[in-house]
């Protein structure tokens, strides 16, 4: 008596449904061990980590923002994954639409009016797009990998900031620190939480995951996304464009992290500097993939890796753990949930007499 | 016949989820018999087979081989003990040499083995150069290479899975002649089929499966093609209406001239193809697979683009219309691959009638309700047998998934359909109901373009047809009063000097007898 995995006759929806919880737990079991092994009480670490950042009202706040740019992201990305576009540069693209937006508003010093704050919104979606324009083109013309050109664009992306806060825009009056000047209040996003830092962001990525769920559960342009990612032939038959696919499912990922980029300067940073993201975009393809390429789940998933940012900050703080437990906790996720995932395709079987092939 | 069975199974049973697949099968198989396993897909033939080839353990029963008990876990184990099985689908490496391919399964050095490889093809009349690549190959050289392979480990019984599927009728003949010389040497050979026809010429012996079970054990020689059936599926087949030509003399397809380079290197290009069909008409194009019928397909469906001129649909030029804007003309198409082309498998049949058709789509929005109403009447008009329209398309047969995509197609009325092997692997009842679908589709005065390797079906179906023959087209003739062995010689490429004496008519059109 061995158990073996036999593969179902169907996915199982309450498997897919499981794993992202069955995941989750598991990493805190494994955190709770890995607490224990360096000498920490596993129970109290695990609250300094899960529970104390958002035992008030203002650690709420901290977790809406953090989870803006992830659901942001998360939501644009998955489109393009539905459809077989891996697109892993929503780093880069985050960043150039802090870049176009940031940007817009340093024109304006001294602020503008109430139009501006749109505007830079507009202009770091479009950044974001431009970026993700690249790695489309270059798909759909040459047939260029997109995973290998949107990855390395989010260096050159990185370089470019780097450039612009060390050389043209950087603040006359900054000490020579590699920042811009602070942007103006007609340039900033405002407070909707009183007490906190909270931004409408948070309302715009709730807004983002919405429309999203619209496009993949009731239009068609969202139904020719699944077919493509599906079945290429069956695409093919039916006469969707592959061509179409690959350039809306890289401009919603570009477009949703150019506005998260934009939001994040104009929001809790107020100004453009060398770093403006902890990986945001990197993160955000777990957060897609935990949150099962679905909106709901990208929502939800967002706020728990908002939590792991938070957590991860917390522990530094109060347990004198290394910053790398952020990143331990991210990959642990991932791995479970990988894990987990096998078991929506496949069933264990206890017994010597398992089928070995389908007949 | 009063040697004792080189191999006897009893009561073998075996169950997968939700279907008893073998329920108590016994089967005795003697040397030298030719002995044919007979049923409708699903009927359990290839769970029999795989567990006597060690690939499958049955849940209960017993084997005998030459009178001892035995069982095998692999087929490795089958093979030793003289169990040697050709697959319907070849594992053949298309860059590689016949004897290279052969050297992967069998032991010992590469010139011995070349002259292996000569001496038993010479021997069974297999012919066969051990030093040509496989992708030069036809199919029934790629089924000989299958079956040497087979022979140099000298099996005591052979398994023959649906061998003539990829055959021309000639090389039919041949592979019988072939295994009637391995059974007269003693070798036993399970022939698996579901052409009737096949086996009551090759067979001495047959075991019909129906839903796990034997049905019955006959000879099939005094039995007809009617009574063979009827053990098969369990009632009379339906009569088929016999084409009855009721021409609209309207012109649906026109392709004109139509060449076409090849796809990939393995692929073929089209020459010059040229024909026309009118509402009211079914054309049959015959052909071995690989000899242009996918990339005639893809042109016709829009898959692959070609000048505007080289078709014409509903009489206008559609030749650089994408898929979508040429059903929007009246054209329908059910694709050879149905799991993955006709259908997306993960996606249920309500999301899968969406995918050709797209007149349910307002503004963006998907209508839903009409997509469900419409994908029930396919399910209950054309007799899909799924749980509901939630079932998922992967987990239909393939008769019924093939039912579905041909109710989807004909319900959009399509003026021009053309349907490739549209009962290719399809059981006995479903494709009667495929055929009589396709026959009122015509009678509606719709034109139909069916490709297919089954000649028995373009024989019953069509009013004209012709053969592609290395991407190209033989004269279209008359179905009536053409024979099989017309058409079979044409497969073999035997039309070309027809082809240029010029029996072309004014619009450049090759002539048919009225």
């Amino acid at each position: 008596m061995r158990p073996r995995l036999v593969p179902r006759q169907a996915p199982s929806r309450w498997m897919a449904l499981l794993a992202p919880l069955v995941a989750a737990l598991a990493t805190l079991l494994s955190g709770a061990i890995l607490f224990a092994a360096l000498g920490r009480d596993p129970l109290e670490a695990l609250w300094v980590f899960f529970v104390s950042p958002i035992s008030n009202w203002y650690g709420v706040g901290e977790l809406g923002i953090k989870a803006t740019p992830l659901i942001l992201c998360a939501t644009g990305l998955a489109v393009g994954f539905r459809g077989g576009v891996w697109n892993i540069g929503a780093e880069g693209q985050l960043i150039l639409g802090a870049i176009t937006g940031g940007g817009l508003a340093l024109l304006f010093p001294d602020g503008a009016g109430l139009w501006l704050l749109p505007a830079m919104l507009v202009a770091g979606v479009l950044g974001g797009m431009l970026w993700a324009a690249i790695p489309a083109l270059l798909r759909t013309r040459f047939h260029t990998n997109e995973i290998l050109t949107s990855l390395m664009l989010s260096y050159v992306a990185a370089q470019l900031l780097g450039y612009l806060v060390h050389g043209p825009w950087r603040s006359p009056e900054g000490f020579n620190f590699p920042e811009s000047i602070l942007f103006s209040a007609d340039a900033t996003l405002p407070i909707i939480l009183p007490g906190t830092r909270l931004h409408p962001g948070i309302l715009a990525a709730l807004g983002s995951a919405l429309l999203v769920w619209l496009l993949m559960a009731r239009l068609f342009p969202g139904y020719q996304i699944k077919v493509v990612g599906m079945a290429r032939p069956a695409a093919a038959y039916a006469g969707f464009s592959h061509s179409r696919i690959v350039w809306l499912g890289m401009l919603a990922g570009g477009g949703l992290a150019g506005l998260a980029g934009v939001m994040e300067v104009a929001g809790p940073i107020g100004q453009l500097m060398p770093r403006i993201s902890p990986g945001y975009g990197f993160a955000a393809i777990i957060v897609a993939f935990l949150g099962r390429l679905h909106p709901v789940g990208v929502v939800l998933a967002g706020l728990l890796m908002a939590l792991l940012y938070l957590g991860g900050e917390q522990a530094q703080i109060g347990l004198g753990l290394p910053p790398a437990v952020t990143g331990l906790f991210q990959g642990m996720l991932l791995f479970f949930l990988l894990a987990s995932d096998v078991f929506i395709n496949f069933r264990v079987v206890w017994g010597p007499l398992a089928p070995r092939l389908k007949g | 016949m009063s040697q004792s069975p080189r191999l006897r199974l009893q009561g073998i049973t075996r169950a997968y989820p939700g279907v008893l697949a073998n329920d108590g099968i016994d089967l005795a198989i003697r040397p030298g018999e030719i002995h044919a396993l007979l049923g409708e897909n699903g009927a359990g033939k290839s769970t029999l087979v795989k567990i006597i080839y060690g690939v499958v353990r049955p849940d209960s029963g017993r084997m005998f081989w030459e009178g001892r008990p035995f069982s095998v876990s692999s087929p490795r184990e089958a093979r030793r003990l003289g169990i040697g099985m050709v697959f319907q689908h070849f594992s053949l490496f298309e860059t590689l040499t016949v004897a290279d391919n052969i050297a992967l399964g069998v032991e010992g050095n590469r010139r011995q083995l070349s002259r292996r490889i000569r001496e038993v093809a010479a021997r069974y009349g297999l012919d066969l150069d051990p030093d040509r690549e496989v992708h030069t190959l036809g199919m029934g050289e790629r089924q000989r290479v299958e079956i040497v392979r087979c022979l140099l480990q000298q099996p005591k019984l052979l398994i023959m899975d649906e061998p003539t599927s990829v055959l021309t009728p000639q090389a039919t003949v041949k592979l019988f002649e072939t295994l009637r010389r391995l059974a007269a040497e003693g070798t036993s050979i399970l022939y698996i089929s579901h052409k009737l026809q096949e086996i009551q010429d090759l067979c001495e012996i047959a075991t019909v499966l129906r839903q796990g079970r034997v049905s019955a054990t006959c000879d099939p020689r005094q039995e007809t093609p009617r009574s063979l059936a009827r053990m098969m599926i369990g009632d009379d087949l339906p009569e088929l209406a016999r084409p009855s030509l009721t021409v609209t003399g309207e012109e649906r397809l026109r392709v004109n001239h139509l060449s076409m380079p090849a796809h990939g290197p393995f692929g073929t290009a089209l020459e010059d193809i040229h024909f026309s069909i009118q509402g009211g008409e079914i054309l049959g194009l015959a052909g071995v697979a690989g000899n242009g019928q996918r990339e005639l397909l893809a042109a016709l469906s829009g898959e692959r683009l070609t000048h505007p001129d080289t078709l014409w649909i509903g009489g206008e030029p559609a030749g650089d219309l994408d898929p979508a804007a040429r059903r929007r003309q009246g054209l329908a198409v059910v694709p050879e691959e149905r799991l993955g082309r006709g259908a997306v498998p993960e996606m249920n049949l309500v999301e899968n009638t969406l995918l050709t058709s797209h007149y349910l789509v307002s503004g963006g929005f998907i209508r839903f309700r009409a997509l469900r109403r419409l994908a029930e009447r396919i399910r209950v008009e054309f007799r899909v047998a799924a749980g509901s329209t939630r079932t998922v398309a992967r987990s239909l047969s393939g008769g019924n998934l093939q039912k579905f995509i041909l109710g989807r197609e004909i319900l959009h009325q399509p003026q021009l359909l053309v349907a490739a092997h549209p009962t290719w692997g399809v059981d006995v009842g479903a494709a009667g109901a495929i055929h009589r679908a396709l026959l009122e589709l015509r009678d509606r005065g719709a034109a139909l373009l069916v490709i297919s390797e089954d000649l028995d079906e373009l024989l019953t179906l069509a009013d004209r047809i012709g053969v592609l023959y290395q991407g190209r087209l033989s004269p279209l003739r008359q179905t009536a009063g053409t024979t099989v062995e017309e058409i079979g010689l044409w497969m073999g490429g035997r039309f070309e000097a027809e082809t240029l004496t010029p029996t072309l008519n004014a619009d450049g059109m090759v002539d048919y007898a009225p």
